[in-house]
């Protein structure tokens, strides 16, 4: 009994050596990452809270609304800006008497759990089919969408992600799949945000969804140069500042976010890529649906659209990214141009016969290189 | 066959052989025809031979090491013995996601040692190694201890080498253990996602293994090729408890 005692206390103390390693394991790389700093965006929230809560928006609701928890079932990513627009929005004589439980994770893990059961008075995601589940459900009103931002409140673009300076000088999706290159994205399969990457390069090379068979040629090529496919898009990012591979394609929104934790990385916008769009809707089962309205109409508002902003997302209201802040490539398609998302799905990410699945199976059989 | 048995078998449906039929139930939703599509697909195939083949390499290096370990921990007698002792258990402890990442930093693309596994199938097998560690050991060491020291010392007495008093006497009395430990560490190691999932890298073909394979059909909203390549997971894990059991009553037997 004695020995059992002692041995637990052991472990705990050693418990507490490794996760202390860990620690400084990850402090170390921090500093590494200081001495080649680049600059960024100046974005913090107390700013951005301060700038919402001194100018009420015009024509926006400054009755306060009857107290309400509002529980938000959000993706991964746009964590930060969330807890950024939460304070923002308790600061408006609106929203003072709201209070939030949020949930943050993979996009499809969280469509998956809301649909099982999880409590959800807004739901956002990383793509729309995450929606369109719950809507099949009857979780979400098939009208989610007919808003003027058609359901949408954040967009992004599908970039380059390089080491500082660009060694490799890559600017375009051919030079993805020059000899030696080594492209860092995503399973498609585990990753839902990684069909943005996927789409992007397709649809670049496919003259949006004229030529297929380019396109998908182009898929095959690509995957030969992946040397690791994480299951997430935020591990793949992690991988590739970790030093592995010479390019991640990600989100500029992820770039973004990157280069504010003072990452030593630099991003490319292609001039051919997909414009990504990021759905929120409101839960036709929410108990408090007046409250969650009205917190989804302020998060069009042009003050939280510039939190959005502040965090790397482009704004879905007109007029509120400065000039220059997020130039439009020129060749930009959207999902719409390659058929819709249900088009898409069954067509490419299907699990039994979609495209990739020919195109990862392609990487079991030896090909010349 | 009291009250006891009657709670055992509630407890054991309630968190055990109930959500394992449904697995098996899910498994069909395709039908049979639907279960081999899924299971016979290249990528599902290959990452379940990866998984199974990487299973057993790690059970059967666990076997020898964690014998090893424990005979070192039990018999011998070194200063911090106890704190080494202490750590065995840490992997169970650690989340297996901080452990891949532990991995990672030190074996992978930044290693400070210049060892570099990380998306490579060594990889996965260190990172098996370390969550599966304490099994064995863990198993052989209490075994050890009761193992009466008189019967080697006679064994010696009557000319007995060390290398006999090891085959026909140690061994014997542990087998049951290390196999015990063996199989759990082969099963552990089949179903290992956290670990595994940043050191392999996820290459179909190459290093991704069965779990995240099943992971990737649940995210494509394929749950019962999720549940599919799971069945054929459990049915293989059952197999090598089975044959384990078989070799060590034929082993007693024998002895």
């Amino acid at each position: 009994m004695r020995i059992r005692r002692r041995t637990t206390a052991l472990t705990s103390v050693g418990l507490a050596a490794v996760l202390l390693l860990a620690a400084c394991g990850g402090d170390d790389s921090g500093s590494k990452a200081d001495s080649a700093t680049t600059k960024v965006p100046d974005a913090t929230a107390t700013t951005a809270a301060a700038s919402a809560s001194a100018t009420a928006p015009a024509g926006a609701d400054t009755t306060p609304l009857p107290a309400a928890k509002l529980s938000l079932v959000a993706y991964s990513t746009p964590q930060a800006a969330y807890e950024q627009l939460i304070k923002a929005f308790q600061a408006t004589p609106q929203g003072k008497n709201i209070t939030f439980t949020t949930s943050f994770g993979a996009s499809g893990d969280q469509s998956r759990a809301v649909e099982a059961g999880l409590n959800a008075d807004i739901v956002a995601f990383s793509l729309e089919p995450d929606i369109t589940r719950l809507v099949k459900d009857k979780l979400v009103a098939a009208d989610w969408n007919s808003d003027q931002y058609k359901g949408m409140i954040t967009d992004s673009v599908a970039s380059f992600v390089v080491r500082k300076g660009n060694p490799k000088a890559i600017k375009t999706w051919n030079d993805l799949i020059k000899p030696g290159i080594e492209v860092i994205t995503p399973n498609p399969f585990t990753s839902g945000g990684a069909r943005w990457n996927i789409l992007a390069g397709y649809g670049a090379k496919s003259q949006v969804g004229k030529d297929e068979a380019a396109g998908v040629d182009y898929l095959k090529q690509l995957f030969q140069h992946v040397p690791v496919q994480d299951d997430s898009g935020r591990k793949a990012l992690q991988t590739f500042v970790g030093g592995k591979g010479d390019v991640a394609i990600s989100y500029e929104n992820e770039a973004i976010f990157a280069q504010q934790n003072k990452q030593p990385v630099d991003y490319v916008i292609p001039d051919d890529t997909i414009l990504i769009e990021n759905p929120i809707a409101v839960t036709a089962n929410s108990k408090n649906p007046v409250q969650a309205k009205a917190f989804l109409a302020w998060l069009h508002t042009p003050e939280a659209q510039r939190i959005f902003a502040d965090n790397g997302y482009r704004p879905v209201v007109p007029g509120v990214a400065k000039p220059d802040e997020f130039p439009k490539p020129a060749g930009l398609f959207t999902i719409a141009d390659l058929g819709g998302w249900p088009t898409v799905t069954t067509k490419f990410f299907d699990p039994e016969k979609g495209v990739l699945v020919e195109v990862e199976q392609k990487l079991g059989v030896p090909t010349k290189k | 066959m009291g009250i006891g048995f009657g709670v055992s078998v509630l407890y054991l449906s309630l968190i055990v052989f109930i959500p394992l039929a449904l697995v098996l139930w899910h498994s069909t939703d395709g039908g049979l025809s639907g279960f081999w599509d899924s299971v016979s697909a290249p990528v599902a195939w290959s990452a379940i031979k990866f998984t199974v083949v990487v299973s057993l390499l790690v059970a059967f290096i666990n076997a020898v090491m964690g014998t090893l370990i424990a005979w070192v921990l039990v018999r011998d007698s070194f200063r911090g013995q106890r704190v080494v002792d202490a750590l065995i258990d840490l992997p169970f402890a650690l989340p297996t996601i901080v452990a891949g990442l532990v991995l990672l930093s030190l074996y992978g693309p930044n290693s400070p040692v210049g060892v570099d596994l990380a998306y490579k199938q060594a990889g996965v097998v260190v990172a098996l190694l370390f969550v599966t560690l304490p099994f064995v050991i863990r198993t052989v060491q209490p075994v050890l201890y009761e193992i009466d020291q008189e019967m080697e010392e006679a064994a010696a007495s009557m000319g007995a080498g060390r290398g006999t008093i090891f085959r026909r006497i140690i061994l014997p009395n542990l087998l049951p253990a290390i196999s015990a430990g063996t199989a759990l560490s082969f099963a552990r190691a089949m179903s290992e996602f956290g670990a595994t999932v940043l050191i392999s890298g996820n290459l179909p073909f190459k290093t991704q293994v069965a779990s995240v394979f099943i992971y990737s059909q649940i995210e494509s909203d394929n749950q019962s090729g999720a549940a599919a390549v799971a069945t054929v997971l459990l049915g293989v894990a059952l197999l090598v408890l089975l044959l384990l059991d078989v070799l060590q009553r034929w082993a007693a037997r024998r002895g």
